[in-house]
């Protein structure tokens, strides 16, 4: 779900019968999730291009079936510009809730190939199968059994990138999307890299990107041929360094399973730019509810309070405070939030765009608290927690603070 | 203007007055010590920032009348290092040279009239003993909040009701409360002041080294405004400040029934609670659990390193277990100021209240009381 994806070329080093011998790592990516899993409950939308996104005048693709892709719509372009692309298309809004039970249940499924699994996004994750070959089978045989039973028990298709690297594994599920599977043999990375544009690789951003083209590179094998020393000089250390091993298809980092999440934030792009600092503020403690309910629900809690605010001319500050104690609590949340706005120093500025983020996430197991003064036995947080219990019964909204009833949008400066 | 004075007594002074000016002044005149011979044989050196203003007078062995203003620190470093023979210092125009045995320092001169005048001592109001002001100050300063975002909870509370002065101050996670007796100057007099916590108690430390009886002023009786207390002992007066009176409800807060009572041997609490702490991080919590005549100190827990000790204690009522941030419960044990301490206990989320266990005698029982609230642990 990148930009890339548009990206197409690249020659194929490898196929679904090639030599996997010594490429445990699997890349499973769904293909075109969010809309496939909406396909679920609108069989009759089937065959025509379907987009997944807020329809509002700033949503975003979030999700766009191939139909779709074939006019040139791709996740994360502005709703308006998609539409414009494929007037015919069904725009859905998107339920998380309903992506995110999937997934879960597709990453339960890939559990029971791997205790190696590491899920990068709700729709890919990277699986180390090497300790599976005697029990199942050789990584190609697991990656096709993988496929056919998302596709059964699920209903929605996904591709499998089978290499000895993440990274290499990553761009073969690319190279075969939709719904494909391509091995690239150990001794074949070289041979599948070299011919692919460099914006590919992981790590290459616009930015990077537009670095090499000035240098004349297009293609990781122009990469390749680049002495490091050069590369280190025009991208700095690490990032020329990083470069120049991925380009020989060099890539050591391990399948870590169960990467914790490092934070949970939530973010709200305004319908048009704010600057009501009422209005910043009641977003702000909307933000909170949310992230805090996601602390909840994982069991987590942290002690680094962030906020993003991005004015209309979309420069964008973070500014952030690390708390005495880890949190889960949206009003503790909310009041360093609204402090750190208040500190920033952009009340009258006009915002496009605010967030809030938890930091430094450890398990609420054996986190305590210490007591203040006149402290009540049961304060915001139980508060909180019976509200919880009340939205699992009643659904979202059932209790929501005050301030959030109603909001006037007459307020929103229009 | 120049003066011939004791080494010693020069050193002592300027270190006092410089304790008291700002590390980064506002205004450059503000880093200067103001030294002014007056007709008397005396000399008075003073510091101000705005905030807290410092003034020590001295006799001295000679001198001409005359005033200057020099680099605080800068005088305060080179009379600390002097050799012990009698110092000269004699303002030349722009200049001002220190004389000592084979010594000698030129320093520069700040513009004297540029220099704020030192606001005048309030009306006095009361006596107190210099030592017992010193130390309760200690006790209660101890619980006072190092935050300066809240800089109401920085402040000492002093509350003056006839001979009874209560100091009070809290961070919301301890309250520390000391009464002791003063010689008012009219026997009705009553007032609330709040003091900044760690300037109070620097310079009651200051003046509480000359064993004599501190004098202490009052420009404000609670209402809102610019409020200043003063210090006057032994040739020394200081003035701070007041911040808002604002402060908790606490006597409230301080529970009056007890469900249990435990009695330990002040040291070896001490001990005890340190070790244990070794395991616990910052902020992590040292649980407490009293059975019968034994309490278990333990700390760490699951993935971590973890530590345990059994002490016994002499002990009444319900068993208990509670757990507390060790930082704050050996600042407590540090403070109480005797050889037995006693910890008393409603439940394990309600404060416990730490006070000396001494037997009741002298100056009435808990003139000292240290209120922590526990930590509660995760179920």
């Amino acid at each position: 779900m990148s930009r890339k994806q548009v990206i197409q070329g690249g020659a194929r080093g490898g196929g679904p019968r090639a030599d996997d011998t010594g490429c445990p790592i699997l890349h499973v990516d769904m293909d075109a999730f969010f809309a496939a899993v909406e396909l679920l409950d609108r069989p009759e939308l089937r065959g025509r291009p379907v987009i997944v996104g807020a329809a509002g005048a700033r949503g975003v693709v979030l999700s766009a079936t191939y139909e779709a892709r074939r006019f040139g719509v791709h996740s994360a372009m502005p709703m308006t510009r998609a539409r414009r692309l494929c007037p015919s298309a069904v725009v859905i809004p998107p339920s998380h809730g309903k992506y995110s039970q999937v997934s879960r249940g597709i990453m339960e499924l890939f559990q029971s190939f791997t205790p190696l699994v590491e899920p990068i996004a709700s729709d890919e994750a990277f699986l180390d199968v090497s300790g599976a070959g005697r029990l199942i089978g050789s990584p190609a045989v697991i990656a096709e059994l993988i496929r056919r039973r998302v596709r059964e028990e699920f209903g929605v298709t996904c591709s499998v990138g089978v290499a000895s690297s993440k990274f290499v594994a990553k761009l073969a599920s690319r190279q075969c999307k939709p719904d494909g599977l391509l091995v690239v043999p150990a001794d074949g990375v070289v041979e599948f890299l070299h011919p692919l544009p460099v914006a590919m690789l992981w790590g290459v951003g616009e930015r990077t990107e537009s670095a090499l083209t000035r240098l004349g590179i297009k293609t990781v094998g122009d990469l390749a041929r680049v002495p490091p020393a050069t590369l280190k000089r025009e991208l700095g250390q690490a990032a020329g360094a990083h470069l120049a091993a991925l380009a020989w298809g060099r890539d050591e980092r391990p399948v870590t399973p169960h990467t914790p999440d490092k934070s949970i934030g939530a973010e709200e792009t305004f319908a048009s730019d704010v600057h009501d600092p009422e209005v910043i503020r009641r977003e702000l403690l909307r933000l909170s509810e949310r992230v805090a309910a996601r602390l909840r629900e994982g069991g987590h809690v942290g002690r680094t309070v962030s906020v993003k605010l991005r004015r209309s001319d979309f420069t964008t500050i973070t500014r952030s405070r690390t708390l005495r104690e880890p949190t889960d609590v949206a009003a503790e949340i909310y009041a360093t939030a609204c402090d750190l706005f208040a500190a920033a120093g952009l009340q009258r500025v006009r915002l496009r765009l605010v967030g809030v983020r938890v930091e430094g996430l450890r398990p609420v197991e054996g986190v305590s608290h210490q007591l203040k003064l006149g402290e009540r036995d049961l304060g915001r947080r139980e508060a909180e927690l019976a509200a919880d219990k009340a939205v699992r019964r009643f659904g979202p909204g059932a209790v929501v603070p005050a301030s959030l009833v109603r909001p006037r949008f007459d307020e929103m400066d229009l | 203007m120049m003066f011939r004075v004791d080494r010693d007594v020069l050193a002592e002074a300027v270190a006092w007055t410089a304790r008291s000016l700002p590390a980064r002044p506002s205004v450059p005149v503000l880093a200067g010590m103001r030294l002014e011979v007056t007709g008397e044989q005396r000399l008075k050196l003073s510091g101000f920032d705005y905030e807290v203003s410092a003034e020590v007078t001295l006799e001295l062995q000679s001198g001409e009348p005359g005033v200057v203003l020099v680099s605080g620190k800068l005088l305060a470093e080179i009379t600390r290092a002097l050799p012990a023979q009698p110092v000269d210092v004699v303002v030349d125009g722009a200049k001002a040279v220190v004389t000592c045995g084979s010594a000698r320092f030129t320093l520069l001169t700040m513009p004297v009239e540029d220099y704020p005048s030192l606001p005048t001592m309030p009306p006095a109001a009361g006596r107190v003993g210099s030592d017992v002001f010193a130390s309760a100050v200690a006790q209660v300063a101890v619980a006072a909040g190092k935050d300066e975002t809240l800089p109401m909870l920085t402040g000492v509370r002093m509350e003056i009701e006839g001979d009874t002065v209560t100091l009070a101050a809290t961070d919301r996670y301890r309250l520390a409360v000391r009464e002791l007796t003063w010689q008012p100057g009219q026997s009705d007099f009553s007032t609330i002041a709040m003091i900044p916590g760690r300037t109070l108690n620097d310079t009651a430390k200051a003046l509480g080294s000359t064993g004599a009886e501190v004098e202490i002023a009052l420009s404000s009786t609670g209402g809102k405004g610019e409020g200043m207390i003063g210090f006057t002992s032994a040739g020394r007066r200081t003035t701070t400040r007041l911040l808002d009176p604002e402060f908790p409800k606490y006597r409230s807060l301080l529970p009056t029934e007890f469900s249990a009572r435990a009695d330990l041997p002040t040291g070896s609490f001490v001990e005890a609670v340190k070790r244990v702490a070794l395991v616990a991080e910052r902020n992590t919590p040292v649980r407490l659990a009293f059975r019968g005549g034994e309490v278990v100190l333990e700390a760490g827990s699951g993935d971590e390193a973890q530590a345990v000790e059994v002490l016994p204690v002499d002990f009444e009522g319900d068993d208990i277990n509670i757990a507390f941030n060790h930082q704050f419960l050996l600042e407590g044990l540090g403070a109480i100021d005797s050889d037995v301490a006693r910890l008393n206990f409603t439940t394990a989320t309600k404060p416990a209240i730490l006070t000396g266990g001494k037997p009741v005698d002298n100056d009435g029982p808990e003139d000292y009381r240290y209120l922590i609230m526990p930590i509660r642990l995760s179920s």
